[in-house]
């Protein structure tokens, strides 16, 4: 079977006009505006994350109850890895959910006629960070209330809990755009997210440990600077993989 | 940039698609300019709807390829989006957003500058008049159907791609379809793709597959 089929040409008569391209920022601030708004009525991800990080940080809470240090030495150790333990899952449950719902209500192709696929990138990207940001948030609150958690550098804590987020966005963005067409998002997506997230979960929680003691800025300047590191590593090759990702 | 008044001629080489062992087309060949219109008609199954989305560059061809020559450019259609309008019964917009959200959001990632007034005219141009501020969920299958027609044609595409073009639509959709070629001939390709007999009165050519 080889139809083919003959054409002839023809004058054209259009206006002159041209085609506009959209710049680059502007169209991912479009698409991370659409996410919000789309988030902000469905509450389909920040409900599962929220209550994903509430029941967590409830369950640590009524099992071990109080730590102190009299009851462990390594607490603050402890203390920073159920927190990261507890962001790390909470993020598992929602981070996937920009590029899956693209796919589950079949809008991809929508999307992906109209919009440079860096700029999908970089609105997800952004989507995702604000939606971590919340869930640390609430996370590190809840959890300093509910453990009666000492923080002996709330800044320096902070400044880890950023640059931990960053970094677990850079990471997770893309693997969300990798399953997004797979038959189990849900277990691939941890399954691939987490050995790309062991160095950071390991200088995140050595920062923050040093962070709840107390100790200062000099202490996790190491720490701090893995998580740049990475962030800056894994944001650089997400944005060059992911055109092959989208397109393919 | 690419004018409008620019030459446009869309030539389809060779694409074969395959769905693992199943072939569904076997080296299909043709050339389109601007001004014309093809009917691409078969039966269900037959490819139609896979070909299209090839020449729209949301699907890649087992064999083959497709180019788009546009002035002095020659472009694969990945690289060629703004030139590229799709309507099909897969193509699916935001629900959770009204109307006038989701074509805001399409002009501004597309780099479209148009007020409100702009998305109502063209509304009001699919025969969705008054009803912008709706949320899609809320649409019907006709409404949705020509909501898809406004998405399409929000950025003038010179090649406008037509799956089912009149699939849900009552007497004054088809009235809209037939506009919509119209208008299209004096600047651009449209591509139908049908197994309804009624619309091949659309073309000036007509590609049968399945046989």
């Amino acid at each position: 079977m080889d139809p083919h089929v003959s054409s002839q040409s023809i004058s054209e008569t259009s206006a002159p006009a041209t085609l506009p391209a959209a710049p680059l920022l502007t169209a991912a601030w479009a698409v991370f505006r659409k996410d919000l708004r789309s988030e902000l009525r469905t509450r389909y991800a920040l409900n599962a994350i929220l209550l994903f990080a509430v029941s967590t940080v409830v369950a640590i809470s009524l099992g071990m109850g109080p730590l102190t240090v009299s009851r462990n030495a390594d607490l603050p150790l402890i203390q920073a890895a159920l927190l990261w333990v507890a962001i790390l899952f909470a993020a598992f449950t929602g981070l996937s959910r920009a590029f899956v719902q693209e796919e589950e209500a079949r809008t991809a192709a929508a999307l992906r006629l109209s919009a440079r696929p860096t700029a999908i990138f970089l609105g997800k990207l952004l989507f995702n960070l604000a939606l971590l940001l919340i869930l640390v948030g609430l996370t590190t609150v809840l959890f300093i209330v509910m453990l009666r958690v000492q923080v002996g550098n709330p800044g320096l804590l902070a400044a880890l809990l950023l640059a931990g987020s960053m970094g677990l966005v850079a990471a997770t963005t893309l693997v969300a755009a990798i399953i997004a067409r797979a038959s189990v998002k849900g277990a691939l997506f941890a399954v691939l997210s987490f050995p790309l997230l062991v160095p950071l979960l390991t200088a995140a929680i050595q920062g923050s440990a040093n962070a709840l003691v107390g100790r200062g800025w000099e202490s996790s300047i190491g720490s701090l600077q893995v998580l740049a590191g990475y962030t800056i590593a894994l944001f650089t090759a997400s944005l060059f993989l992911f055109n092959m990702v989208w397109e393919s | 940039m690419t004018n409008v008044t620019d030459y446009l001629c869309l030539t389809v080489s060779n694409v074969a698609i395959e769905y693992g062992t199943r072939r569904v087309l076997a080296g299909i060949s043709f050339q389109v300019r601007a001004g014309e219109t093809l009917v691409v008609a078969g039966a269900n199954g037959s490819g139609k709807s896979s070909l299209l989305r090839v020449i729209c560059g949301l699907q890649r061809p087992t064999r083959g390829e497709v180019t788009i020559e546009v002035g002095n450019a020659l472009l694969r259609p990945v690289d060629a989006l703004p030139l590229l309008g799709w309507v099909a019964p897969d193509l699916q917009l935001y629900r959770e957003l009204t109307a006038l959200e989701n074509l805001a959001f399409f002009a501004a990632v597309r780099g479209i500058r148009c007020t409100r007034a702009d998305l109502e005219a063209l509304l009001a141009e699919v025969g969705l008049d008054g009803r912008g501020d709706d949320l899609l969920a809320a649409y019907s299958s006709g409404m949705t159907q020509r909501l898809r027609y406004a998405y399409a044609l929000l950025h003038r595409p010179r090649i406008l791609a037509l799956d089912e073009p009149t699939v849900t639509f009552d007497t004054r959709g088809v009235a809209l379809v037939e506009q919509v070629v119209a208008q299209q001939r004096q600047h651009g390709i449209t591509i139908i793709a049908t197994n309804d007999p009624r619309e091949e009165r659309f073309g000036d050519y007509i590609l049968r597959l399945g046989r």
